[in-house]
């Protein structure tokens, strides 16, 4: 196990380096360099100033050097200022990050515990009208497009009904718990709602995977109440795949929604992402993409060795 | 296919939404703007959300007004060569330079009591001109040779080179020397230690209406009134600023009373704004402000087709820009003639007017010969067919429409155009900057009163590989005849022979035509019915300078 869990381990090293060079790479190769963004909001510049400030942002140099140069700082830990908010770059995440973890947190569980016992019922009665509606409304949920969601329920519960607020965080300094978690409604149901049709395919269909094996079969024979069949028999092999979901979806607790958080003015990390990348704030981009690939990569390492703890033919192989 | 979607909807709700009855008096104005500044430093990068934001907390030396005309506003009296405080220059090696004087305003303190004074002007030079202290436009400072200090309010700036502008010093933000200096101790760690980004909150840092007491990043900036204002005293006890990208969204808010009041500078589109009227006039009051970001076709004069004068004539005319104003943005977004705005003074009203005529357009295309047989495109002598590239930004819907009533319309005449649409960050990171487009651009320019299009029209402005790209007369037009006027311009002090100048420019620019105009964007400002005293500037002085006379009032 512990030889399993080292080799594990150095591949997961390997791929989060290899990742932050990849990332490096993309963002340098992507056309136009700040400064010539910035030119183009600025008509006062001169060429003269764009030059001086490509030399102070380093943008002179050639993209290995620059990453070389990064990666020499980052080993220690220092993970140097964003071009595009003056601030170190981990502070600047710092807050964010905590939203993010926030919002989809709460939405990922939300969603876990809605979708479980819809899915479990619906696969213990396949083929039923429940199912085919469970089903059809799954579709519905996947296939409607976050932003449109989105503005439906703040025209519903702020606009229409004034029940809700149509904002993400509170205005008022100190606004207390109560009024935050107010203003997180919204953009977690939208969350919630776009996740839960997904979740409850998956775990549904690993559950009437698991009602056609064999197992079942003699437990029903053993004379097992079919409830304690469903729940403890069925369900705990059908969690199986759906952790391997989980694990993926983990990213998303740092990686944060793009659409729910600009439709909802909500700081968290989706939105920096998407700044940081397209204003070519390296530092501050290459923090927050190796944090997402660290923690997907943390968390299918957990559920592999879950897996291996659980199956000890994956430990051999 | 999201948008109509999106505008169903809320014009569904809008519908069904009941009145509202008229609002309390309030001490509180949300303003809804669709970008939040990355930095609140002065100085370093410009934004127009940052703009929009510190126009409440600080004030430059000298701004244009509502009317477009040069006034103070951190100053006491503009400098002129008559009432002495500017003086023209012998330098040497023959050039002339310019020293003009300025008096701070009595009373202008920093928020936390300690006075604007010129120790505050001197370190804000020290900082603008240093090259690594990542001040981004840094032209002026370096142009400042030396600063007279007279006594705490009044100072001389030298100047090296004279220009009519010498009085413009709007660019020029003043620091706070007692906060800033620790932080300038080493310039290179200047723009990562300054307090601006540091601690934004600090009340030393303003000394306008408002000061800053919450930064929520990525979300809102609130200010409150600040104790120290010199000026009258503001209407409005507190101001959020909420930044929410999606205008959609935006319109929700405004909807749903989160947003007071949806900025024209940062707020909604245009046909947006327009449906919006259409729904709350009843409501909510909006205002169009046409300005000056000029939408324009830039043509590649190196292309042979284009080179020849008649043809860029004829796409001119071959184009009804009046019916597409008018059917596309309500008429509320004017025909350009050139790149001058009309409510700039030195806008010429004698300029062509190159008006829809088919017939004309049909006639230049005959004589440069590329004639037509049958409805197909035209073709040359050597059987080449008249076939042209337009390009634009992809995603932005309403050049995308323009592109295509465009397309259509030259279409008629025997114009073949194909569209070629690129994400903003390539097509202005690349593709313009480097001249790589084959035949026409479609972008917008922002600029200022009689700003001089030195960088957009001078032939020492074409972006070539040994250049190093720089300069954005992406066109590569040379004339002579332009470059003369550009630096007589520039130099020229007296008010009616700069006009007489101005309007050879503009001729000059209407015949040569190396752009086709298009038209001038507004902004639309959406404001509740009881907001007043927001008086649209139409120029990149944000409206945020005048805060102090914005009110409540009882519709």
């Amino acid at each position: 196990m512990s030889h399993f869990l080292v080799r594990r381990l150095l591949q997961a090293t390997m791929l989060v380096a290899l990742m932050s060079f990849v990332c490096y790479a993309l963002i340098g190769l992507m056309p136009g360099d700040p400064i010539d963004l910035m030119l183009s909001a600025d008509p006062r510049l001169t060429p003269d100033d764009i030059a001086r400030l490509k030399a102070i942002h380093g943008l002179d140099q050639p993209i290995l050097e620059r990453y070389l140069a990064w990666l020499g700082k980052a080993l220690t830990g220092e993970f140097g200022y964003s071009r595009l908010y003056s601030q170190p770059a981990a502070a600047v995440l710092g807050p964010r990050l905590a939203n993010t973890a926030l919002l989809m947190g709460v939405s990922l569980t939300a969603a876990a515990l809605i979708a479980l016992p819809i899915a479990v019922t619906a696969a213990a009665h396949a083929g039923t009208g429940f199912d085919r509606a469970v089903n059809a409304l799954c579709f519905a949920g996947i296939s409607v497009p976050t932003f449109w969601l989105a503005l439906v329920l703040i025209l519903v519960f702020a606009v229409e009904l004034g029940w809700l607020p149509a904002a993400g965080l509170p205005m008022a300094r100190d606004p207390g718990l109560a009024e935050r978690a107010r203003h997180l409604v919204l953009p977690v149901l939208t969350l919630t709602i776009a996740a839960v049709g997904g979740h409850v395919r998956y775990i549904r269909a690993a559950m009437v995977e698991a009602l056609g094996q064999d197992y079942i079969r003699t437990a029903h024979a053993k004379g097992l109440h079919p409830r304690r069949v469903l729940w403890r028999h069925a369900l705990r092999n059908a969690l199986l795949p759906y952790v391997t979901i989980l694990a993926l979806d983990c990213g998303a607790l740092v990686s944060g929604a793009l659409v729910t958080e600009t439709m909802f003015g909500y700081p968290g990390m989706g939105k920096l992402i998407f700044d940081a990348v397209m204003g070519n704030d390296y530092n501050l981009a290459l923090l927050a993409l190796l944090l997402v690939t660290a923690l997907t990569v943390a968390c299918n390492l957990l559920a592999d060795v879950a897996y291996a703890a659980l199956d000890p033919r994956i430990r051999q192989r | 296919m999201y948008r109509m979607l999106s505008a169903a909807l809320l014009a569904l709700f809008a519908a069904v939404a009941p009145a509202t009855a008229s609002p309390p008096a309030k001490d509180e104005l949300v303003i809804g703007i669709t970008q939040f500044p990355a930095t609140l430093h002065p100085n370093i990068e410009s934004m127009l959300a940052k703009s929009y934001v510190l126009g409440m907390t600080r004030r430059p030396f000298t701004t244009y007004d509502k009317d477009w005309k040069l006034v103070c506003l951190l100053c006491v009296e503009l400098p002129t060569m008559e009432n002495g405080l500017a003086k023209a220059v012998d330098l040497p090696g023959g050039k002339r330079g310019v020293e003009v004087t300025y008096t701070i305003q009595p009373g202008a303190k920093w928020g936390d009591g300690v006075p604007v004074t010129t120790k505050d002007v001197v370190f804000t030079w020290e900082v603008g001109r240093h090259p690594m202290s990542g001040v981004a436009a840094a032209e002026f400072y370096r142009r400042v040779t030396r600063i007279a200090v007279k006594d705490e309010r009044t100072f001389t700036l030298h100047v090296d080179k004279l220009s009519f502008e010498f009085a413009s010093i709007g660019g020029f933000q003043l620091l706070p020397e007692h906060l800033e200096r620790p932080a300038f101790s080493d310039p290179t760690k200047y723009r990562n230690r300054t307090l601006f980004d540091t601690d934004p909150t600090n009340p030393g840092l303003h000394f306008g209406p408002y000061r800053i007491v919450e930064v929520q990043a990525g979300s809102h900036i609130a200010l409150e009134r600040n104790p120290t204002w010199y000026g009258p005293k503001p209407a409005f006890r507190r101001i959020v600023v909420r930044a929410i990208e999606n205008t959609a969204a935006l319109e929700a808010n405004l909807l749903s009373g989160a947003v007071d009041y949806v900025a024209g500078e940062l707020g909604l589109s245009l046909d947006q704004a327009l449906a919006f009227e259409a729904r709350h006039r009843d409501r909510y009051d909006v205002v169009y402000k046409p300005g000056l970001v000029y939408e324009h076709i830039d043509l590649n004069l190196d292309n042979p087709i284009l080179a020849d004068r008649r043809v860029r004539e004829a796409l001119l005319l071959a184009i009804d820009r009046e019916k597409l104003t008018g059917s596309l943005f309500g008429g509320r977004q004017p025909v350009a003639r050139g790149a001058i705005h009309p409510l700039d003074w030195i806008h010429a009203t004698d300029l062509p007017a190159h008006a829809f005529d088919p017939k004309r357009a049909a006639e230049l295309l005959d004589a440069a010969g590329w004639s037509r047989r049958g409805g197909g495109p035209r073709q040359n002598a050597a059987g080449e067919r008249l076939v042209l590239e337009l390009m634009t930004t992809a995603g932005n819907r309403t050049r995308e429409l323009v592109q295509q009533v465009l397309q259509s319309q030259w279409r008629q005449v025997g114009i073949e155009v194909r569209l070629r649409n690129e994400p903003p960050r390539v097509f202005f990171g690349e593709t313009v900057t480097k001249r790589r487009f084959t035949a026409m651009a479609m972008f917008a320019w922002l600029s200022a009163p009689e700003a001089v299009p030195r960088t957009t029209l001078h032939s020492e402005s074409i972006p070539r590989p040994d250049n190093n790209f720089s300069g954005q007369n992406y066109t590569g037009y040379a004339n002579p005849e332009m470059d003369a006027l550009i630096e007589k311009i520039e130099v020229e002090l007296d008010r009616e022979k700069r006009r007489r100048l101005w309007h050879t420019q503009q001729h000059l620019y209407a015949r040569d035509l190396p752009v086709l105009p298009l038209y001038f964007r507004a902004d639309p400002f959406v404001m509740p019915k009881w907001l007043r005293g927001i008086e649209p500037t139409g120029h990149q002085y944000p409206t945020t300078l005048w805060i102090e006379n914005w009110r409540f009032a009882a519709p």
